[in-house]
């Protein structure tokens, strides 16, 4: 032996080639691009102007409040004045008002504003966009409450600042991206080179097990941060997503999206390792990623799901990457404030590679 | 040439799969710079033979020392002293040749010129293609170019012309010769007997995973007729597959 076999070499030389196959493969491009662009442009163009939710003001409301205040700053959220409860009670059941919200002044010390919102069965869809406008507002508010010290600094943002669908938007369409990335493309590139003999192949190298994957995972995650910065940039250039820190908001983005990408990189390779065929990938992964996609809060706050559905929804991980990824780019949170977050995505990425090493196959 | 040193040698190798028993304690060993052929019908573990060689498949028992490494404990040093050809393999998928060897390149950890290796085998015009683009023969030559990347002392080729036409398996030859004339010991299996007479120092009959007989094609030729073997019909001077390379030429052709 001249001089001692080097793993790195290898490894890199693998994630290259891995990375070029990738970029060369339409789907890949397609899942990791277009359909979060797709969903991106719609509700970028709709929230841009085309949405408005109108949400009357409860005669007698206090009008001179923090609550109100923000709402007004908001502007998918159209304000409703001056209607008495009998015109409001009308227009709620026809559908033309989404909501009524009524703010009163606490006696009893804090919080300082009671609010109360009525939504109206007859607009659900524009309700429960209010409602997940409401729950960042309400979670922003309370925050200050919380840390008066923060307080201060905050509040000239958040008064300047205007939440657009966008901000809501994106950060779930960017999750779903990384998840079906990591679980598609995971499953079927294992489980082709295995059935393609790409791998045995490997195998008669002085290649490690390890290499490979590594190589595998360093090239999908390369490809996946090159889709998220391309998702970020569009959003933030064409549709004015909200990134408060600027480059550190996307550098803390990537890092979740990293995070992210090794639990939903574990899920592909289960995948690989229990297909049978080619064409029960798609199914196997669809039951991994679809209840993700419905109920992680990728279009609607999770706040506005029933409440049966809630503690679903809370267990996904996915959940917890749009959770991060929003407290990230829109509240200018560092990734030691949404730690509670990426805790609960560390235990799913530990439980699945117990169960990927377990039914992960080479041959 | 010393042809008395064993580079390769197999003890009672058994392999069994479930209760089938594939190879049945063999014992052979390859010499050093020698081509030395497995020959025998399908099914006689050929295949098995060599992948347990080449450390691709555990062996049920028996030993194995390849180059002074046993395969038991030292597969990783093995795997970077040889270079493989296996009969069924695949390549990354949607890379050109030259990228392909430069993956190869990196997963021996060795530097190489893509265009180097493939000019070997005569496939420089279709660097820029990709392996499934290529036809059977094209394919072969590839898959023998990766074998040549770590500079290997020994190769393997599992059925290198099976599927080629007379004249591409002649250039295939001469390029099987040129390997061995460059210091490298190799281990080919193949179902034409012309190509084992032609090619190979040694060969060995397996069937259904015994060695029925192991020695030099002359030495194997001569026994049988001095057996008193004779053929059953006087051969022409010239056979349809002389009328071919005559018809068709002997130079490497652009789309065999
Ligand atoms: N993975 C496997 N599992 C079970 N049986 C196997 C396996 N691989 C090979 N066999 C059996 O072992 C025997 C030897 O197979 P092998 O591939 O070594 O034959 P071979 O001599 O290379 O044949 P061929 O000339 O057709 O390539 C065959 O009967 C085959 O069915
Ligand atoms: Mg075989």
């Amino acid at each position: 032996m001249s001089k001692p076999y080097n793993n790195t070499k290898a490894t890199l030389a693998l994630a290259k080639a891995s990375f070029r196959s990738i970029m060369r493969s339409p789907s890949a491009v397609v899942f990791t691009l277009a359909f979060p662009l797709i969903f991106i442009l719609v509700f970028g163009f709709l929230g841009g102007g085309g949405v408005k939710v109108d949400l009357a003001i409860a005669p007698g409301s206090d009008l001179q409040n923090p609550i109100i205040n923000a709402i007004e700053q908001i502007n998918v959220i159209h304000i409703v004045k001056d209607k008495d409860a009998d015109e409001i009670k009308a227009e709620l059941e026809k559908g033309h008002i989404a909501a009524v919200i009524n703010v009163k002044k606490n006696t009893s010390g804090t919080p300082a504003y009671l609010a109360n919102v009525q939504y109206t069965s007859a607009s659900i869809d524009k309700g429960s966009i209010l409602k997940s406008v409401l729950a960042n507002l309400m979670y922003t508010l309370n925050s200050k409450d919380i840390k008066p010290t923060v307080a201060q600094l905050n509040e000239s943002t958040v008064q300047g600042r205007i939440y657009r669908t966008i901000d809501f938007i994106l950060p779930g369409q960017l999750g779903f991206s990384l998840l079906s990335t990591g679980v598609f493309g995971t499953a079927f590139v294992f489980f082709s080179l295995r059935q393609t003999l790409v791998i045995k192949r490997f195998f008669a190298t002085p290649v490690s097990r390890a290499s490979i994957v590594f190589g595998e995972g360093i090239a999908r995650i390369g490809f996946a941060l090159c889709g998220a910065v391309f998702i970020i940039l569009i959003g933030h250039f064409f549709f004015h997503f909200t990134l408060i820190h600027g480059v550190i908001t996307v550098l803390n983005m990537l890092l979740l999206a990293i995070i992210g990408l090794v639990v939903f990189m574990g899920f592909g390779f289960i995948v690989s390792g229990i297909a049978k065929s080619e064409s029960t990938i798609p199914p196997i992964s669809n039951i991994i990623t679809l209840p993700q996609f419905l109920l992680s809060g990728t279009f609607f706050s999770i706040d506005a799901f029933p409440s049966w559905l809630q503690p679903i929804s809370r267990a996904l991980p996915l959940t917890y990457l749009n959770d991060a990824m929003r407290k990230v780019a829109f509240e200018g949170a560092g990734l030691w404030d949404v730690k509670h977050q990426i805790l609960i995505m560390a235990i799913w990425g530990i439980g699945v590679y117990i169960v990927a090493v377990k039914v992960f196959k080479w041959e | 040439m010393d042809k008395t040193n064993a580079i390769i040698s197999v003890k009672e190798l058994v392999k069994k799969y479930d209760d089938f028993t594939a190879v049945q304690g063999i014992s052979f060993e390859v010499y050093e710079n020698e081509i030395f052929g497995l020959l025998g019908p399908n099914g006689a573990g050929k295949t098995t033979t060599l992948e347990i060689i080449e450390t691709l498949r555990e062996k049920t028992s028996g030993e194995i020392i390849v180059d002074g490494y046993s395969v038991d404990k030292d597969a990783s040093k093995i795997k970077r002293i040889i270079g493989v050809q296996l009969q069924a393999a695949g390549y990354y998928p949607n890379l050109n040749l030259i990228e392909l060897m430069e993956l190869f390149a990196g997963l021996y950890g060795v530097d190489i010129k893509p265009m180097e290796m493939l000019e070997k085998v005569n496939l420089q015009d279709k660097a820029k293609a990709k392996y499934k683009a290529l036809s059977g023969g094209q394919k072969q030559r590839f898959s023998i170019a990766t074998t040549l990347i770590n500079s290997p002392k020994i190769i393997f080729l599992d059925e290198p012309t099976t599927g080629l036409d007379p004249q591409a398996r002649r250039n295939l030859w001469d390029l099987i010769i040129d390997i061995r004339n460059n210091g490298t010991t190799v281990v080919i299996t193949t179902h034409y007997m012309d190509e084992a007479e032609q090619l190979c120092d040694r060969v060995a009959f397996v069937e259904r995973g015994e060695i029925i007989a192991l020695d030099t094609p002359d030495n194997l030729i001569d026994n049988l007729i001095n057996s008193g073997f004779e053929r059953q019909k006087e051969v022409k001077k010239a056979n349809l597959e002389d009328v071919f390379i005559n018809l068709t030429g002997k130079e490497w052709r652009e789309d065999n």
